[in-house]
């Protein structure tokens, strides 16, 4: 055991263990969150959900990817080839990448960057492009507007995020994520500091995210699924577990910025617990308002981000800014 | 700027409503009936195919008068009776319903003068052909028993 540990150094072996932890916890999520989201959006329509394949429906998820895996992939006569095989991995690859700078537990964070932040915000605007590619290189009209929307909708919503966080960040004065989760010790979680922009950054996160109720990318009654509608098998299915795992992403940047992260009672042995908990939480509200909430029109999703979201996290960052600014000049 | 504020406080208190809504669907029971493996009671206000029924000592109680088979506006039902020796009564030997003509009207039930005929509460009605739904009434009231 000690020379085939000697063969690798130790700093490939923290790399190679701690990717595969990382993917581990996105398939695990996807196919918790996939049955979770069955079953509560049947328990709101007065449904059972699942309840088939094992006890109350469990393995259901388990069955649908192992359906996924073994499909035929079908790629369309006139698709644009490169693309449209590359499509499917870029929409799965950039989503396992923000997990490896979020702090789960007080030791539990694979790199602890200077510039976490902005590593996951730049990791999920390339979503974005992998549903661009998929919706231009099926060579298909519907899968085209889903595109497009895609694109109109992610520009306007990627800007309240930013905003919003840097007002968190203007009040910790750094982008590290366990830096942010270390200015939060001690209950003051930035939620009450910070209400709008945790509220701007919540509705502009499941607008980021391509979930109802701004799910017009798919829009499976007007665009028969729009930019995956040319995908089967499990082509289709990466870009499914993308979307779980951008919602992941977006509870836990939501956990790290603005409740407390890996803080809470006995946070010394259940820290990790409570990050867990607190994300899954914020998944749970996602999943919620979209078993609630009809699809806006684009119309009123441009609206409610460039009229009310941007002009409400401009302000608070300007508010923001002035406090941090003049406020230690007063009190000290 | 007319109205930009008080927008957002009414979409606001109308999502919190609707939030409310699928809540309190989410915390109440569930209406679904796991069909083959549960089922609910049939209401006496289901109207099944029709059936014979029987008297207190077993026997049909039909007398074959063919009332319903006049009644009848769809012409679905057909009584075939024969007058056996020493017996002053006709008595029933078939009574055949076309299922597939039957609009379930219920005249024939009304019509009956000796209160022989009745909504049966099968539900579970399946066949392969046509055939399956000609049914001769004897003969499924004798295999229930």
């Amino acid at each position: 055991m000690e020379s085939i540990l000697a063969i690798f150094p130790p700093e490939l072996l923290r790399i190679l263990i701690s990717g595969i932890l990382v993917i581990a916890l996105v398939f695990l999520n996807g196919l918790v969150m996939v049955y979770f989201e069955r079953k509560l959006a049947g328990y709101m329509q007065y449904r059972c959900g699942l309840m088939e394949i094992g006890w109350q429906g469990v393995l259901q998820s388990l069955v649908d990817g192992i359906k996924l895996i073994s499909k035929r992939l079908v790629i369309p006569k006139n698709v644009d080839g490169p693309l449209y095989r590359i499509a499917p991995l870029l929409a799965f690859t950039p989503v396992v990448l923000p997990f490896l700078v979020v702090p789960f537990g007080k030791h539990l964070q694979v790199r602890d960057l200077n510039v976490g932040l902005i590593f996951v915000m730049a990791m999920g605007s390339l979503n974005v492009m992998a549903i661009f590619m998929a919706g231009w290189s099926s060579n298909n009209k519907y899968s085209m507007f889903g595109a497009m929307r895609t694109v109109a909708q992610n520009i306007a919503y990627e800007i309240p995020i930013l905003l919003s966080l840097l007002s968190v960040v203007l009040v910790t004065n750094t982008f590290s994520m366990s830096g942010i989760v270390d200015a939060q010790s001690g209950g003051s979680w930035f939620i009450l500091l910070q209400p709008v922009a945790f509220l701007i950054y919540l509705v502009a996160g499941v607008a980021e995210t391509n979930r109802a109720p701004f799910d017009l990318p798919e829009a499976e009654s007007e665009l028969t699924a729009g930019f995956h509608t040319e995908y089967s098998g499990i082509a289709f299915g990466l870009f499914f577990l993308g979307e779980y795992a951008n919602m992941l992403t977006v509870s836990c940047v939501a956990t790290t910025l603005f409740l407390g992260g890996w803080h809470g009672p006995w946070e010394e042995y259940f820290g990790t617990l409570w990050f867990f908990l607190k994300a899954y939480s914020i998944m749970f509200f996602m999943i919620w308002i979209r078993w609630t909430f009809p699809r806006v029109r684009f119309d009123q999703l441009m609206n409610l981000a460039w009229k009310y979201l941007i002009p409400f996290a401009l302000v608070n960052l300007l508010v923001t800014a002035a406090a941090v600014k003049f406020l230690p000049l007063i009190f000290v | 700027m007319g109205g930009y504020f008080s927008d957002l406080i009414e979409g606001g208190k109308s999502l919190a409503s609707g939030l409310a809504v699928t809540f309190k669907a989410m915390i109440s029971p569930v209406v679904t009936v796991q069909y083959p493996r549960e089922k609910i009671e049939i209401t006496p206000n289901f109207r099944g195919h029709i059936e014979l029924t029987l008297d207190a000592e077993q026997r049909i109680k039909c007398i074959a008068c063919g009332m319903c088979e006049k009644s009848c506006p769809s012409g679905c039902i057909n009584v075939i009776s024969e007058k056996k020796e020493g017996e002053k009564k006709k008595s029933l030997t078939s009574f055949m319903l076309n299922f597939t003509k039957c609009s379930l009207c219920g005249i024939c039930c009304e019509s009956c003068p000796a209160d022989a005929i009745r909504y049966s509460n099968e539900y579970n009605l399946a066949g392969f052909t046509r055939e399956d739904f000609i049914m001769d009434l004897v003969k499924r009231l004798e295999d229930k028993k």
